[in-house]
């Protein structure tokens, strides 16, 4: 069975709109039906790129949502073969499930001020 | 109307939901302003200070305007420096419903800066002419590489400064920068001061010495008037560029001598050459890595930016409170061709801060010879390159070169304090004991 490894860095309950000054992540894993296996949050020492890279790298994620993210940045995690899917805002939980779904895109907002 | 306003300007209500952005600001973000309506500021702009320490945030009612600088990552990935304005949105009852941001983009600000930091200064050698741009652009080339450097150029050009810039620059910066000049000492103490002796060597070697070339070890030595060089140690000299060890005079045994040489001259060394008073072979060695200093009169633009620094720099250390030129004054300095250069300039900018003390310098606060000989065609000045540089003109009377005129003006000081040497460093604006010193080495008599 083929599982999918996706990070979102978080600002409270929403999606970081900084995946640099983010200090919390939301770690998700969904499988090819869309169903999420494991959703959890891991709580970082501070805010940083780098750090989160590296975890992202050596969790074998296959995917970064987050807001807004550094070229360079976003550079090195393609080519380390990590999709991103940036400028997106909204609940975490909710744009994990649109990924897991296979409906996310760059530059989605699905917060509920949009949704309404 | 806000949409015609250059700065971003984004209105929000107390719950931090977006209600306008301006186009210069949908630019900014790469969102267009229907996207942002109804979205938090901070999924906005997503400044850094938004996430880190917003000032909506803080406890209470926002009574004053705040201003801060901090930075955003536009849709594009970008990064953008930034300066935001804060302030509440008030009602007619003055109650607080909403804020109000406008955004400065600092990116040319901060390209402007960084450029003109870049284009006007090289460690401590200030310039904007191009040929000083292409000077700053070689220079940390050359100081990484380790060979020999051959600096030449006028006097008073600065190139003792360049060769102290480009030892700081280079790999040896930790190590020693010797310096010598090769014109200061007879031939017998030059080479004893380069290579060293051992006791007994001649008469009055009392003990072992070590040369300025075993000082030098791991480091650059800096041979500054090398035209001036006598032949015999041109030889001693090229050896060790050959072999690179050094025979103290007298010794048998050589020292291995890590050393970088710079050297700096203000002749013409090609010309020396072709009338054999300087060894090709040496010059070869040398001339590895040439840097020429294009005197003042060539450096287009460089006479005000270096009248501006020096007015600023000596009126501060001066403790004067002299803020620029006046007029004339400024058409006489950047007519005037300065034979001596950098050196020069500088000298007659401390003569003048020394003379007007405060408000602007006039051409009365000028040395006489700027002001009175117009007779010298200045400004068509050729320089001889083999000869020294031409002596500044005659002085004009007690106000001719600067000890003159500092001693004048210490004996003024002097017969106004009624020989009280505390009031009349006052008046100089100097410490009691730089007055001491200069009535001794002026040899005043302030009894």
């Amino acid at each position: 069975m083929t599982t999918r490894k996706v990070f979102i860095p978080l600002h409270g309950e929403e999606v970081a709109p900084r995946f640099d000054l983010a200090t919390e992540v939301l770690m998700g894993e969904c499988d090819a039906e869309g169903r999420i296996l494991i959703e959890k949050v891991l709580l970082l020492p501070g805010p940083s790129a780098e750090r989160l890279c590296h975890m992202a790298i050596s969790e074998r994620v296959q995917a970064v949502i987050c807001g807004g993210i550094d070229q360079e940045v976003y550079d090195y995690l393609t080519w380390k073969r990590v999709e991103v899917i940036d400028n997106v805002i909204g609940p975490a939980s909710f744009v994990l499930r649109h990924y897991a779904a296979g409906r996310l895109h760059t530059g989605d907002i699905l917060s509920s001020a949009k949704r309404s | 109307m806000l949409d015609a306003l250059p700065w971003g300007v984004i209105i929000f209500d107390i719950q931090r939901r977006t209600l306008f952005c301006n186009q210069a600001l949908s630019t900014l973000i790469g969102l267009s302003a229907d996207a942002a309506k109804g979205l938090r500021c901070y999924n906005v702009l997503r400044c850094r200070a938004c996430l880190s320490d917003c000032p909506t945030e803080k406890p209470g009612p926002m009574t004053t305007p705040v201003t801060f600088e901090t930075d955003l990552i536009n849709r594009d990935r970008k990064r953008v420096p930034l300066r935001v304005t804060l302030a509440p949105l008030l009602d007619l009852r003055q109650q607080q419903i909403g804020f109000i941001e406008t955004i400065e983009d600092l990116r040319p600000l901060m390209e402007l800066g960084a450029k003109s930091a870049q284009a006007y200064r090289f460690s401590n050698i200030l310039g904007q002419s191009v040929q000083m741009v292409k000077l700053f652009r070689i220079v940390p080339v050359i100081a990484q590489s380790d060979s020999s450097v051959l600096i030449t150029g006028e006097t008073g050009t600065g190139k003792d400064m360049l060769a102290d810039t480009l030892h700081q620059e280079s790999d040896r910066s930790k190590g020693p920068f010797v310096k010598i000049n090769c014109g200061a000492l007879p031939e017998t103490l030059l080479e004893s001061e380069l290579f060293g002796h051992t006791k007994g060597a001649f008469t009055g070697a009392v003990e072992n010495k070590q040369g300025r070339f075993h000082l030098a070890h791991n480091g650059t030595l800096y041979l500054t008037e090398i035209g001036d060089l006598p032949l015999t140690l041109q030889v001693k000299l090229l050896t060790f560029l050959d072999d690179k060890v050094v025979y103290p005079l007298g010794g048998t045994k050589g020292f291995a001598a890590n050393v970088r040489i710079v050297a700096a001259t203000h002749r013409n060394l090609e010309q020396m050459v072709r009338e054999g008073r300087f060894r090709q072979d040496l010059f070869f060695r040398l001339n590895v890595m040439r840097l020429h200093i294009p005197p003042l009169r060539e450096r287009e633009g460089d006479v005000r930016l270096l009248l501006d620094y020096f007015v600023n720099h000596l009126s501060q250390k001066l403790n004067r409170s002299v803020s620029g030129y006046t007029g004339k004054a400024l058409q006489l300095l950047l007519a005037y061709a300065y034979p001596g250069n950098v050196r020069e300039l500088r000298n007659i900018v401390e003569y003048a801060v020394n003379v007007c003390q405060e408000g602007r310098i006039a051409p009365k606060h000028l040395p006489a010879y700027l002001t009175e000989d117009r007779a010298q065609p200045l400004v068509e000045f050729i320089p001889e390159p083999l000869r020294p540089p031409p002596p500044h003109p005659e002085p004009q009377g007690v106000k001719g070169t600067w000890p003159t005129v500092e001693k004048q003006m210490i004996l003024d000081a002097l017969i106004k304090a009624k020989g009280n040497r505390m009031k009349a460093s006052q008046a100089l604006g100097w410490a009691r004991s730089t007055l001491w010193r200069k009535i001794k080495l002026y040899g005043i008599d302030a009894s």
